[in-house]
């Protein structure tokens, strides 16, 4: 599903954002992304959805190899892709449901199919009755929903999340954790990037940790390797 | 395609200040571009009477017959630059000189002998009125054995030569000058319409939209406003014109073709404009 192979990265301006990182993640699975800010926790995010390129080694992104993606792919790419960000991005002067049905819309949908997916995901996010309110009038966590629910509409295969629970107080924090989860057992994989620790021990899923651009503790691999070593 | 026209027209809604400030804006460039269009058409309308009465005359000698004058008449017509060629008689030489010599009606009237040869009047055709087509034509007609001597303006359509170089030197650098900055100040205004919708522009990138999907209703939108623009801006022409019209001298206006070119000049631009700041901003996102 996602596949990083000794990938690096380097800033525009000198210095490496990622040393020779390889992981896998598998059709399905949660993962959580942790490390501290400026670890490369959003630039492993940005390689995935081909928003940087990559500087040495392989990406594979849902049979896309994004170390060579052309321009033309990228939007085909990132239609497989749900993204959700700290900082929501919304539009302001749409409604949570034209938020929604943008992401349809701006990707060539059916019209007719449109208000159906639309209410059918704003319903998954628990928004229905919040349909036609904009987002100055919902709440931090409504806001994320709406986002979710645009990241969704589209059936993606895998939902990236940068810190998505970044600006939300606990008991929103605890919602959206959730609705992410329940994403994820209905069968989309969640890669989840975040440096909330509490939030990582709340469920048992896999870990990969960076730190200063290269990955220090990985827990399918680390947690595989301690139980073939025994007690 | 629906949507792409709906995105274009919304933005006239959601940012009506921006909207209007961008079509104010074509239109003024462009109504500065049509101003000295209207003045360079004028000029170009005044020179081409003038060049209307650019004449050659040929005198012939006395006793040349009338057979030989025809054929004659018949060659100068076909040359390749020669509009017409007109045989004026003696006799109606001698009457439109006392036509138009009112002073000399008697001198003319007490006169035993016509002293005024015939001629042949050979007008030019319109583009061909220049110096060097006009000299061309005369010494070809002193060629001709019954042609005496032949006459025009020497000095004067030089002048007029020179005139027509200044005029059209003139016209080509303001022109152009004046075109540029038109260019310049709508890329920049469109340019800030891109930016007052990057949001909306990187949300679209995220959602997967394709470029030429994001970059259709700008360029949409850009078109519209080049037109509106230019419409506003022939329609502010028209009142200037009529304005000089009807309080200084008489004018003439553009054709329909002129007036078109300028709206599609406006058209022109807003695309252009809007396709490089979107090209631009695409880049570098």
């Amino acid at each position: 599903m996602i596949k990083f192979i000794s990938v690096f990265k380097a800033f525009p301006k000198g210095g490496l954002a990622l040393k020779d990182v390889s992981f896998h993640i598998a059709k399905g699975e949660f993962a959580f992304l942790t490390g501290h800010s400026g670890a490369g926790k959003s630039t492993v995010l940005r390689l995935i959805y081909a928003e940087e390129p990559v500087t040495s080694g392989e990406v594979r992104v849902s049979g896309y190899n994004v170390a060579e993606i052309t321009p033309r792919e990228v939007p085909m790419l990132r239609r497989r892709l749900g993204i959700v960000f700290q900082d929501f991005r919304l539009l302001e002067d749409r409604t949570a449901e034209e938020n929604v049905a943008f992401a349809l819309e701006v990707t060539g949908a059916r019209r007719a199919t449109i208000p159906a997916r639309v209410s059918r995901v704003l319903t998954q996010v628990g928004l229905a009755v919040k349909a036609q309110a904009y987002p100055r009038e919902l709440s931090g966590g409504e806001q994320q929903r709406v986002a979710i629910a645009r990241a969704l509409v589209n059936e993606p295969t895998v939902l990236l999340a940068d810190e998505p629970t970044g600006n939300l107080d606990e008991r929103a924090t605890r919602g959206v954790f959730q609705l992410l989860r329940d994403i994820n057992a209905s069968g989309t994989a969640v890669v989840m990037a975040t440096h909330d620790l509490d939030l990582v021990r709340q469920a048992p899923y896999r870990v990969i940790e960076l730190q200063e651009g290269a990955l220090v503790y990985d827990s399918e691999v680390d947690e595989a390797r301690d139980q073939a070593a025994g007690p | 395609m629906r949507l792409v026209l709906r995105e274009a027209l919304l933005t006239f809604r959601r940012a009506p200040l921006l909207s209007t400030l961008s079509v104010t804006t074509i239109a003024f460039s462009l109504f500065v571009v049509g101003l000295f269009g209207l003045v360079a058409v004028n000029l170009q309308q005044a020179l081409r009477e003038v060049a209307e009465r650019v004449e050659i005359v040929a005198y012939l000698l006395p006793g040349t017959p009338i057979e030989t004058v025809t054929l004659g008449v018949q060659d100068i017509a076909a040359f390749p630059e020669v509009q017409s060629a007109t045989f004026v008689t003696e006799a109606q030489a001698l009457a439109r000189a006392r036509g138009e010599l009112v002073e000399f009606r008697d001198v003319l009237r007490e006169l035993e002998r016509n002293p005024l040869p015939a001629s042949i009047e050979i007008k030019l055709k319109p583009t061909l009125r220049d110096a060097d087509h006009v000299n061309e034509v005369a010494d070809r007609l002193k060629g001709f054995g019954f042609v005496d001597d032949v006459r025009f303006g020497r000095d004067w359509v030089e002048k007029l030569d020179r005139l027509r170089q200044i005029a059209a030197a003139v016209g080509l650098v303001v022109g152009t000058a004046f075109a540029i900055v038109a260019i310049i100040i709508i890329g920049t205004t469109i340019r800030m319409a891109v930016l007052q919708r990057s949001r909306e522009i990187a949300i679209m990138r995220l959602v997967g939209a394709t470029d030429w999907f994001i970059r259709m209703p700008f360029l949409l939108q850009g078109a519209i406003k080049g037109m509106l623009g230019g419409l506003v801006a022939v329609g502010l022409s028209f009142a200037a014109y009529a304005l000089i019209n009807r309080w200084l001298i008489q004018a003439a206006f553009f054709s329909r073709e002129q007036a078109l070119a300028i709206v599609g000049f406006g058209t022109l631009i807003g695309l252009i404009g809007s396709a490089t700041s979107v090209g631009r901003h695409l880049r570098r996102v």
